[in-house]
């Protein structure tokens, strides 16, 4: 029997669920390995029990949380995709600045409205049990076919436990420290193939830190480039690293 | 007492963008609710942005949505433009073009194909077409790719460009991209009559319901504007500046949504395709305005179902100006010349017409170009009380279809609207 599967979005832009319409005639091939019993993004329709859930998102309320904590008891094997969901994304933006500032910036004296309650950002696996991450923002259609196709054959699946560097190396980009810019992709988990980089764009972070990231390399290609703590632990915000790799 | 008694609870609405909710309940004929919800939970992008660098906030706040990412990374950079002084040049502003009507390409054929196409064949998705409607899939699968792949060669990446940034472009795409992707827009005109054809065939299903509802866009002399220009209702006579954009919108909270509502003239008023194709359907191109006359879509038409046929329509106006621009560019040769930016204190707005409408980005930046303030206007947030008003009319109207049916004309009218409700609740 082929396994069930299930999409769910929480907070987010879903730019990752449409990164599987995105697969064209790919999602035709994905729906022969996998059941697609609920996606309602794309289609109508649920089911009580799911083999894989995927999570899109991340959690910003209390009621959310209880609908996440109700998908995970009804799920074998639980996957946050996307930044939002595996590193808190752009919505932890929001937690670097007062709570109610940022409340009343946006809804002015309704600010305080039930409905428009909200907390701190937190990513999936800080609320529940997470069994696989797919990174970045937005996903790599072909990495997500990967991991769902290793999942549905009850294989552990791997990401790369290298930085953007090694990818951008192979493609013989130009190194955007060399140009004047500044770039993550020393400390950043590969799997993206060095998308922004060889699109002359520094790489922002969004698939989070690679394991061990070298510190001390980092630090010494900031002090090489003249650079300020500031500007750099701005970009570390944008996706949420934990400022702790900074020198 | 007579009249039916039903209870309609539409739970997070599928095949749409984000969460929304239908309620109706009618005891023995008698209307006791009729509600679109919006429970999405809210996101305060507005805020996000505040204390960033000037070149954060266009890849900051294209995270608003998945779908239009490029619309708002457009939008942004306007707004952060005219607040710095900078001008673009003619080819800059060309491929922006491009790559904003290939996100609307993009857009209408997710719409039209996976979102609405099931409606019209009864079906739970697209998936059961793939089987009963091989063609029509495929055709659709063409249009969404080349529309994806015209994102990947000019803006590097389908989802969240990355080449686009304030002045101008990382990189340009080759001249020989350029040509094939003109080839093919040539091309997926014909497709765009081949898809009209079928969207025709079904166009019987689209209720009978009408509305007459104020239209707001861009306007620009002699162009279907899109990328620039000034705002445009149907209820007023001639055309209204940018830097008027809030006595438009007028936007509130209510209790029913966490996305603001929007209203000018009247309670509400509607944007996206047929806003425009209502109020500049004498600059489309030669097939987009000859696909409008087999599709039945006449101007100043009040049918909100006609949407997902003003969008077909769109599509072909898409494909037939991309490949005047691509050729133009093409001719001239291609530059990357960007334009130089001085950090300067400013506030600027910046408007596009995103597939759902017109979206509204403004900021203000201190003399460091760190941003201090901002206001999106997102074009789902100005049709969600078009949504509610319409259903006070439709529901009356068809409450004697029985639960089934009127669930089904509720759930249609929703997805006509195409509405992008996580980008509502930004």
């Amino acid at each position: 029997m082929k396994p069930k599967v299930g999409f769910f979005d929480f907070t987010c832009c879903e730019g990752c669920q449409l990164q599987i319409a995105d697969l064209e005639e790919e999602i035709i091939g994905l729906a022969a390995i996998v059941d697609i019993v609920e996606f309602r993004e794309v289609l109508t329709g649920s089911a009580p029990f799911y083999d894989i859930a995927l999570i899109e998102g991340s959690i910003t309320r209390i009621a959310d949380e209880e609908r996440l904590r109700d998908i995970r008891r009804r799920s074998k094997i639980l996957v946050e995709f996307g930044a939002c969901a595996h590193l808190g994304g752009v919505n932890k933006l929001k937690n670097l600045r007062d709570a109610t500032t940022v409340r009343r910036e946006v809804y002015g004296d309704a600010w305080n409205m039930p409905h428009l309650d909200t907390y701190p950002t937190r990513a999936v696996h800080e609320v529940v049990k997470v069994d696989a991450a797919i990174p970045g923002c937005p996903i790599n259609r072909q990495e997500f076919l990967t991991i769902v196709k290793m999942l549905a054959m009850g294989l552990p699946p791997k990401l790369p436990d290298y930085p953007v560097c090694v990818e951008c190396k192979k493609r013989d980009n130009v190194c955007l420290f060399d140009i004047g810019q500044v770039c993550l992709g020393p400390v950043t988990r590969a799997g993206c193939d060095a998308i922004c980089p060889a699109n002359k764009a520094a790489c922002e972070g969004c698939r989070g830190l690679v394991p061990d990231p070298n510190k001390n390399s980092m630090k010494e290609v900031l002090a090489k480039n003249g650079l300020s703590l500031d500007e750099v632990f701005r970009m570390f915000t944008m996706y949420a690293i934990d400022p702790e790799v900074l020198p | 007492m007579s009249g039916p008694t039903l209870r309609i609870d539409v739970h997070h609405i599928t095949r749409v963008e984000g969460h929304g909710n239908i309620h109706v309940d009618i005891d023995n004929g008698e209307i006791r609710k009729i509600e679109w919800q919006v429970p999405e939970s809210p996101r305060f992008f507005e805020a996000m942005v505040i204390g960033r660098h000037y070149t954060e906030v266009a890849p900051i706040v294209s995270r608003i949505c998945g779908i239009c990412s490029i619309s708002h990374t457009f939008s942004s950079l306007r707004a952060t433009e005219e607040a710095l002084g900078v001008t673009i040049s003619e080819e800059c502003e060309e491929l922006r073009r491009i790559l904003l009507w290939a996100e609307i390409l993009q857009s209408h054929a997710l719409h039209i194909g996976y979102l609405a196409a099931p409606d019209f064949f009864k079906v739970s998705s697209v998936l059961p077409l793939v089987a009963s409607h091989r063609d029509t899939v495929l055709l659709i699968i063409k249009l969404h790719r080349l529309a994806n792949e015209t994102a990947d060669i000019i803006g590097g990446r389908t989802t969240h460009p990355i080449r686009t940034m304030v002045g101008g472009w990382t990189m340009v795409p080759k001249r020989k991209e350029l040509e094939a992707l003109k080839a093919r827009f040539e091309e997926a005109v014909e497709d765009t009559k081949k898809l009209a054809a079928v969207v025709a065939s079904c166009a019987p299903v689209l209720p009978d319901f009408t509305r007459e509802t104020e239209y707001i866009c861009l306007t620009e002399p002699g162009t279907y504007a899109h990328y620039l220009g000034m705002i445009k209702s149907s209820d007023v006579a001639g055309s209204i500046p940018l830097v008027d954009y809030r006595r438009v919108t007028n936007e509130y909270v209510v209790a029913q949504s966490t996305a603001k509502w929007a209203k000018f003239n009247r309670e509400s008023y509607m944007v996206g395709a047929l806003a425009r194709f209502n109020n500049n359907h004498e600059s489309l191109t030669p097939t987009a305005r000859s696909l409008a006359l087999q599709l039945g879509l006449e101007p100043n038409h009040d049918n909100p179902y006609f949407n997902t046929l003003a969008q077909v329509v769109e599509c072909a106006h898409a494909l037939e100006t991309s490949a005047t621009l691509a050729g133009r560019l093409i001719d001239r040769g291609l530059h990357g010349e960007n334009a130089p930016v001085t950090i300067r204190e400013g506030r600027g707005i910046g408007a596009v017409e995103a597939p759902r409408g017109i979206l509204f980005h403004e900021y203000g930046y201190d003399d460091r170009g760190i941003c201090r303030s901002a206001n999106c206007i997102i074009p789902t947030n100005q049709n969600h009380a078009n949504i509610q008003h319409d259903m006070e009319k439709l529901v009356p109207q068809f409450k004697d279809l029985g639960r089934e049916g009127l669930r089904f004309a509720l759930e249609m009218l929703v997805r006509a609207y195409d509405p992008c409700i996580s980008c509502s609740a930004h």
